[in-house]
């Protein structure tokens, strides 16, 4: 399946969005098409349905094309379908300023990956449960993939750990720990 | 040291600072610690094809608070400083620290953001091994030289100055 046949297919499913296909080394086996932002979600629930069932998600990442173009960023997304043994590859265009909309209410899987492209690249997504940092230090600065970043940082280690949870959650488990264990089983 | 023969059995007479530092250079206990690729290294290096037991240095413990010596085998990143630097001070006094391999020492080639350049900035090194990684006996010539400086060390040395 092509991508021009994903695209006929998903056209009524989604009204008004605008697909383009885009060339790849591997678009034989791998379709690539540009998603508007907006029509991401509505997107990903349709190419679930009958006919085309890319039911999997496989990853999310993202390229940054600094300073050569605008938007700079490209969200990729990789969606298998097991049935049809087929794979799809979804590209949305977004500068650093733009939300894009989370997939975790589509698949929950999503949210790690999601997790790790807002770290390495800061890209924000909307809807997005539990947006914290996965690969650096909770506390660190800036994001390291993204091309104007100074890679050869020169920073004095950390020696100490930083607290994982506030006092407030603390007491809250510990009250939670105490009530579980002082109710009666029934 | 001598060697007094005047007495019905004989008697060898030494110093009980060459005594406790000749107990503790020969039997290092370091501690269960890789952090990557020099990892593999350290354990071909208690393996029996080099055996470091014949230094005495073989018992690597699973915990800290049984270890003398701490081997940094690897590459250290910013997020693993802090935990290698509670392992290190839950290790008892005395204790030494040996830093294997060029990523462990000066960073090596990965001279970016995530890895701290040279674990001298978390912990006192005792002994730098230079080697990307290290060969099994670059490692133990290592051990023989920490060794030498336990031996040469005096007893009533206050412990090593502690950074941050």
């Amino acid at each position: 399946m092509t991508a021009a046949d994903i695209i006929a297919a998903l056209a009524p499913a989604v009204p008004g969005a605008a697909y383009e296909p885009l060339a790849s080394a591997d678009s034989d086996v791998t379709p690539v098409i540009l998603v508007p932002a907006e029509h991401l979600i509505a997107t990903c629930q349709a190419l679930q349905g009958p006919g085309l069932e890319y039911v999997a998600f496989s990853d999310v990442t993202a390229v940054d094309f600094h300073p050569a173009r605008d938007p700079r960023f490209d969200v990729v997304y990789h969606l298998v379908s097991p049935h049809r043994r087929a794979r799809v590859r979804l590209k949305v265009r977004v500068n650093a300023d733009v939300e894009v909309p989370s997939l975790t209410p589509v698949f929950p899987g999503a949210g790690w990956p999601e997790r790790e492209v807002y770290d390495l690249f800061g890209i924000v997504f909307d809807g997005h449960q539990d947006l914290r940092r996965l690969m650096m230090p909770d506390d660190w600065e800036g994001h390291p993939l993204r091309k104007d970043y100074p890679v050869q940082l020169r920073k004095d280690a950390q020696t100490y750990m930083p607290l994982q949870v506030t006092e407030e959650e603390f007491r809250a488990n510990v009250e939670r720990d105490r009530h579980v264990r002082t109710t009666p089983k029934p | 040291m001598g060697l007094e023969t005047d007495y019905e059995i004989p008697v060898v007479t030494t110093t009980a600072e060459f005594v406790v530092q000749w107990a503790r250079r020969s039997a290092i206990w370091p501690v269960t610690f890789g952090l990557a690729c020099c990892a593999i290294e350290m354990m071909a290096m208690a393996s029996s094809r080099y055996d470091i037991s014949r230094f005495g240095a073989e018992v690597f413990r699973g915990s800290p608070r049984q270890s003398d010596l701490m081997i940094i085998a690897g590459r250290l990143s910013r997020k693993m400083a802090p935990a290698l630097r509670r392992i290190y001070d839950q290790m008892p006094e005395p204790k030494w620290v040996i830093s294997m391999g060029a990523c462990a020492s000066c960073g090596g080639v990965f001279d970016n953001y995530a890895i701290v350049q040279g674990s001298d900035q978390v912990v006192p090194v005792d002994v730098f091994i230079p080697g990307c990684p290290p060969r099994p006996e670059a490692v133990i010539y290592g051990i023989v030289q920490l060794q030498k400086k336990i031996a040469a060390s005096k007893l009533d040395q206050t412990p090593k100055v502690r950074i941050a």
